[in-house]
């Protein structure tokens, strides 16, 4: 138990996606402009990767790991693509149930629903989970090795990734009343100001749990 | 058409300048902050997206009739990730040190948004030989930016050029000089600031050209 509540805070703050490896910047800079759709395509980014995250990691331990299918096979090599299709299906998947379920919101998301399968948040997590896999859980906190980690990690990612689009889009919507230089309109000062937000964000870097 | 013509030199020299994919299209941002804490990573990730552009570029313009519209996506996925796992197999067999340093960032070219932008907004309509000027353009604009991100970032925060001493040992504080290692370049941080500086100095040169 301490084990998944470890891991799952070190995901918001400390291994935050968009603070500490930069993924997902590119929805992450265009939708930013307002706090509503902010709010959506985190709570889309965070339901996905709750999925993929542990699909992924049942394929690379049951399927791709070394000896995991028949002795001598490893399959590892793979993995890119075979990721990149669980995400891709998964996506589509989502899209399919929210239509059904859910048309507010699915008209409330729009293009950014099929999107998320080329936001590098998603692909991201998969990779760091693969890596994570090799780590001693017994030294390390950021060790993977089992669903019940992914799912905290993944949750503990859009989470992270929510707050700091959330965070951002609301900075944006105060900054339309201010007097920036012109060449640093637009994508300049949003770039400043995820500098100085990535940098408040480094005082987690020394929590201990 | 010959090969070398007007407007296959501006596909080409568009993106390094005037279009660069960064700057001005907003694209491939998130590789570009998180491999630029020293010279060496940042060329080599700047050379293997060059590579795969170029390459996914020409294979998707070769079979972009018979793609079906609806599958499209998933096609360039497909494409663009078997050219990386290629590619992620050859820095590890001859650079391993700096294909540990990319770590994730290899696999990640798959998403990064330069190659779909590139793949949808030109392979899918041009021939092969233009669509490979433009992924060649478009990777080279992507690396430059890194490769000057990469300089700043390495001069301060370690004093070092792709491994090398620049900043003399005797002006370091240590030694009785006065100059000490920025550490905060080091850190994901300044990377936002660097690469917002570099915009609002493109921005304001190109001043009159992007009206």
């Amino acid at each position: 138990m301490e084990h998944f509540i470890s891991l799952f805070v070190r995901s918001i703050f400390v291994d935050n996606m968009i603070f500490a490896f930069f993924l997902g910047m590119c929805s992450y800079l265009a939708v930013s402009k307002t706090v509503k759709t902010s709010l959506g395509l985190g709570i889309a980014v965070t339901f996905v990767l709750l999925i993929t995250v542990p699909v992924d990691y049942l394929l690379q331990t049951k399927v791709l790991a070394d000896g995991a299918l028949a002795e001598g096979v490893d399959l590892t090599f793979l993995a890119f693509i075979l990721f990149i299709a669980v995400i891709a299906a998964m996506v589509q998947l989502v899209e399919m149930i929210v239509e059904k379920f859910s048309p507010s919101l699915y008209n409330a998301l729009g293009i950014f629903l099929p999107l998320i399968a080329v936001n590098c948040a998603i692909m991201g997590a998969s990779l760091f989970m693969q890596q994570r896999i090799l780590l001693d859980p017994e030294t390390s906190t950021q060790a993977i090795g089992g669903v019940g980690d992914c799912i905290a990690y993944a949750l503990g990612s859009g989470i992270g990734w929510t707050l700091a689009i959330v965070g951002l889009a609301a900075i944006r919507e105060k900054m339309a009343y201010s007097d920036v230089p012109k060449p640093l309109q637009g994508l300049g000062i949003t770039f400043i100001t995820v500098g100085l937000m990535a940098m408040a964000f480094m005082c987690f870097s020394g929590l201990k749990l | 058409m010959s090969l070398f013509s007007k407007e296959n030199g501006a596909v080409f020299t568009g993106p390094l300048n005037l279009n660069n994919p960064i700057a001005v299209q907003v694209l491939g941002i998130c590789s570009a902050l998180a491999v630029t804490s020293q010279l060496k990573p940042a060329i080599v990730m700047g050379l293997s997206v060059t590579v795969i552009t170029a390459f996914s570029n020409v294979i998707i313009s070769l079979i972009r009739k018979t793609i079906p519209n609806r599958i499209r996506i998933i096609v360039q996925l497909v494409v663009v990730a078997a050219l990386v796992t290629i590619v992620s197999n050859i820095l590890k067999a001859y650079v391993y040190d700096v294909s540990v340093q990319l770590s994730v960032y290899v696999g990640l070219i798959i998403t990064n948004c330069i190659l779909m932008g590139r793949l949808e907004a030109f392979a899918m309509q041009n021939g092969p030989w233009e669509s490979f000027l433009d992924g060649v353009g478009n990777g080279l604009g992507y690396a430059f930016v890194l490769v000057v991100v990469g300089i700043v970032r390495e001069i301060l925060g370690f004093g070092t050029l792709l491994g090398f001493q620049i900043i003399p040992d005797s002006a370091y504080i240590d030694n009785g000089g006065l100059y000490i290692n920025n550490g905060m370049m080091t850190m994901p941080a300044m990377a936002l600031i660097l690469v917002a500086c570099f915009i609002w100095v493109h921005r304001a040169v190109n001043k009159e050209e992007n009206k």
